[in-house]
């Protein structure tokens, strides 16, 4: 009897590829599935758990459903798979300096002048004075200081 | 405002791609970022400079009011978590 196709294995592996592939197209863009990626993770879960399925039933019962070699290469690469995201996530992504220089809460904010889109000048501690802007001067401003898009 | 070592037109396109309409300033020499002490060394393309995420929030006095230095670069503030604290802080306009 010819045995059977191993689906199971197949559709984990493609589940599998699908979280991180998923990660770096939508999910990186909503704080929520990405401060704490566990869209991504559950995706990878489901994935293996398949996976691990297929694996199982083809050592179980190797006279009805195939992939116990191409099953073991599948199951190696999708866990290899997801080791490399939990160390991106937990390790690359927060490899970042102390920054033990950054002003403080209460200090005061070093001043700079630094050009905008249109290359025209702008000084933080210009933009409160009265008259700046065309009126009485910001009350607050927030700096968010990004990666770049380069 | 917004702050890296983009060049501006950079900035630029980026702002017409995504609908900003607040600032954005370019430190192409890195000044700023040193003077906050956000430099993170060869982390750009090709070796480059480029700033850590860090996000200040500064009233009229020039006082740094609220700071968030991330230890993740995927974890940023959120504008929600901002704004929560310009009204705990009484910064923002008259309502």
């Amino acid at each position: 009897m010819k045995r059977r196709w191993n689906a199971a294995l197949w559709v984990g592996f493609l589940v599998v590829l699908a979280a991180p592939v998923t990660y770096l197209t939508v999910f990186v863009r909503f704080p929520v599935t990405r401060d704490f990626p566990w869209a991504t993770l559950l995706i990878f879960c489901a994935g293996l758990a398949l996976v691990a399925f297929g694996l199982r039933r083809a050592f179980r019962e190797p006279q009805i459903y195939r992939g116990k070699i191409s099953g073991s290469v599948v199951m190696t690469a999708g866990v290899a798979l997801f080791g490399l995201f939990l160390v991106s996530l937990l390790y690359t992504m927060r490899q970042l300096p102390p920054s033990n220089g950054a002003p403080k809460v209460g200090q005061k904010a070093p001043d700079f002048t630094l050009p905008d889109t249109d290359g025209n000048p702008v000084t933080l501690s210009r933009l409160f004075g009265a008259g700046a802007g065309g009126g009485e001067g910001a009350r607050a401003a927030l700096l968010i200081f990004y990666r770049g898009y380069w | 405002m917004a702050i890296s070592v983009d060049p501006p037109e950079i900035s630029r396109e980026q702002c017409r791609k995504q609908g900003y309409t607040f600032t954005f300033l370019s430190d192409i020499s890195s000044d700023a970022l040193r003077l906050y002490d956000l430099v993170h060394e060869k982390a750009g393309p090709g070796g480059t400079d480029i700033s850590r995420p860090a996000e200040f929030l500064i009233d009229s006095q020039g006082t740094v009011r609220w700071a968030n230095l991330t230890d993740s670069i995927a974890v940023r503030a959120r504008p929600e978590q901002v704004l929560r604290v310009v009204d705990d802080l009484n910064l923002g306009g008259p309502s």
